[in-house]
């Protein structure tokens, strides 16, 4: 479904990321492990196609197309979706107003309600996008949005930092439901590409593989739970011992 | 007796202010505008107005076709009230001209909210007033609908010279719609508008402007509001339509205790519109309490929306937001707050912003799917939303219908 080759990303002309690989079938999830300032956000930012973040070499091929120079709108009518770690507060549009928006042709109020009682969102609808959420609120609109938005390929960008160990199996649920867990594998369509730095979040999703991105290469995959571990045990300097 | 006496001072004050210039907005040569207007014909259906007058008047916020949606109707057509009806017990609707004939006490309240020598404006009104409405909620009695009025400038290159007295009595409620406009031939004319609220004890009053100008009109309304014990007094203001000039910068005072007043402005300026509309607050008596919101949008024009609130007694607040966007073109926002305080224990605060729309957030909405053209509407349509306690639902609805009416302009 994503296939990113030798990708390198500049921001302002410096660059950040340098000869990426990375390649995510239909009903996969990957995770992204790494230090602060590595490029994990680079990454997704440059799939989702943030025009600040410029691709300098390489390919970004979803679902069969280079995506490469596509605004994102339409990457994100293409299949892709992100939910953001700080996303921006707009003033005066309600998270309803947003839900309704991801949804698009299905916007009822019964539909709205739906997703935001199943992410225990009822309370923030009427409230300004972000304005004044706390951590956990925040991570749960941009679920919800997403939910609605029912994107192929979901980059999620910290999913569980500032979220009380209560609401992260809440969290968790909201992430599988967004990567179809509940159909078996072979019937999986949507795919997935999380970064987590606590590694809380394995504990609900059904990822297979996880990398180790540092200063913007991505210089270790494997499975994620032994990463975690040796990350947990070792740091990330052992990491950099690991030959993909 | 006494009515004439006062009125003989109003007029000695109103000469010997004739040439005074405002301190704000551009000098409008009063020369320019004739001051005379043919008697216009009562009209006892207004829905029977031609397409194009009620199209304008629709365009303001004044319905015609369903008059059960309202407590009253009053139009004013140049200088002639075409048409006037309460439809409420206890709501009085009429011309000012009328009400003074009507009322020896109305005297009493001419040129109390505002000072008849306050510039050339107020003086040339007193001086060559043509009507105006009279409102007014006898004690107790709330509206159950708005009450509209229409000032609608049909003649062109005149000058329209009103003088509005709004009472409402202890313990009522009004709530009126206004829409100021005028004839769509896009010829020059003058507005004039003088506007006195009494706000009584306990007493409530929404009032939601809603101005339909074209590209040659000057305005400069001249509006004061006294507000008393528990009173309180709801402005919308909403200038969405091109204007050549409009300035006001009207005064609202707290004189009795608890007393509270709310002004909400929304101006859009596109090229060749200038705005200068202030909001201003004195709390003169304990507990008052007040909020000035303006959102301002320019996709050319120039606008300075000012706001002032001043403390004078214990246990005040006031807040004042003013926040502008630049969309698109050469235009200019400024923001200028201010606040003055005569005592300790009061607390009044403000915050004001200016800026483009930012594509942070733009980029955010896209990512849910929405073009960049449905990102930018969906955010103005945001930046103009100011949820207004107090205000009816019904009311609310349609000043929201109004502002979504005139976002195609905008975009």
């Amino acid at each position: 479904m994503l296939e990113i080759k030798r990708l390198s990303v500049a921001v302002e002309g410096k660059g950040i990321l340098h000869d990426i690989d990375l390649t995510i079938k239909a009903g996969e999830t990957h995770v992204l492990f790494g230090p602060n300032g590595g490029g994990k956000t680079t990454l997704l930012m440059a799939v989702m196609g943030s025009p600040k973040y410029e691709v300098t070499k390489g390919s970004i091929v979803f679902k069969g197309k280079n995506i490469v120079g596509l605004p994102i709108d339409e990457r994100a009518r293409l299949g892709i979706g992100m939910s953001l770690q700080r996303p921006p507060v707009v003033r005066g549009v309600k998270t309803s107003d947003m839900v309704a928006a991801c949804i698009r042709g299905q916007a009822s109020e019964e539909n709205i309600h739906k997703m935001a009682e199943k992410a225990n969102l009822i309370e923030l609808m009427d409230r300004e996008l972000n304005y004044g959420f706390s951590g956990g609120e925040i991570k749960r609109s941009e679920l919800v949005q997403l939910l609605a938005q029912n994107p192929d390929l979901a980059l999620l960008d910290e999913p569980e930092s500032g979220v009380d160990l209560v609401n992260i199996a809440l969290i968790g649920q909201l992430i599988n439901e967004l990567l179809q867990k509940e159909h078996p594998i072979r019937d999986r369509r949507h795919g997935g590409l999380i970064i987590t730095h606590t590694g809380h979040i394995l504990d609900y999703v059904n990822a297979r593989t996880g990398y180790v991105m540092l200063d913007g290469r991505i210089i270790c995959e494997g499975d994620p739970h032994e990463i975690l571990e040796t990350i947990k045990s070792k740091g990330y300097e052992e990491c950099r011992k690991c030959v993909r | 007796m006494r009515k004439i006496e006062s009125s003989k001072v109003s007029k000695e004050k109103a000469r010997a202010a004739l040439s005074k210039p405002a301190p704000l907005g551009e000098d409008i040569d009063l020369d320019k505008y004739a001051h005379s207007a043919d008697e216009l014909p009562y009209q006892d259906d207004p829905s029977q107005l031609p397409v194009e007058t009620r199209e304008q008047m629709t365009q303001a916020g004044v319905t015609l076709d369903d008059s059960s949606q309202r407590s009253g109707t009053i139009i004013q057509m140049d200088h002639s009230i075409i048409h006037s009806l309460a439809s409420q017990e206890g709501i009085e609707v009429m011309g000012t001209n009328q009400a003074l004939e009507k009322y020896d006490w109305l005297s009493d309240y001419l040129w109390k909210a505002v000072a008849v020598d306050s510039d050339k404006y107020t003086a040339h009104v007193e001086l060559n007033q043509s009507n105006g409405y009279f409102i007014r909620a006898l004690p107790g009695n709330k509206t159950t609908y708005p009450v509209q009025a229409c000032l609608y400038l049909a003649r062109g290159k005149l000058a329209q010279n009103v003088h509005n007295i709004i009472i409402a009595e202890e313990g009522s409620e009004l709530h009126i719609i206004t829409g100021c406009t005028t004839s769509p031939k896009g010829e020059p004319g003058l507005h004039l508008g003088v506007s006195e609220f009494y706000i009584k004890p306990g007493a409530k009053v929404s009032f939601t402007m809603i101005h339909n100008w074209t590209p040659e009109i000057a305005v400069r309304p001249r509006t004061g509001i006294i507000v008393e014990e528990n009173g309180l007094f709801l402005s919308n203001y909403v200038i969405m339509k091109p204007v050549r000039s409009l300035q006001t910068n009207p005064l609202a005072r707290c004189v009795g205790d608890n007393a509270v007043v709310r002004f909400n402005s929304i101006l859009v300026a596109p090229p060749g519109s200038t705005m200068d509309l202030g909001s201003r607050v004195i709390l003169d008596a304990e507990g008052a309490r007040t909020e000035i919101i303006s959102r301002a949008i320019t996709t050319g024009g120039d606008i300075i929306a000012r706001g002032y609130i001043e403390g004078n007694a214990p246990e005040v607040k006031g807040h004042l937001e003013c926040r502008g966007l630049i969309l698109k073109g050469e235009g200019i926002i400024q923001a200028i707050p201010e606040l003055k305080g005569t005592l300790a224990g009061i607390d009044l605060s403000h915050e004001a912003a200016v800026g483009k729309i930012a594509e942070e957030e733009v980029e955010y909405l896209m990512m849910r799917g929405l073009t960049r053209d449905e990102a930018t509407a969906t955010i103005v349509r945001g930046f103009l939303r100011v949820d207004i306690e107090g205000l009816p639902p019904q009311l609310s609805l349609e000043l929201q219908r109004a502002v979504k009416a005139s976002e195609k302009d905008i975009m």
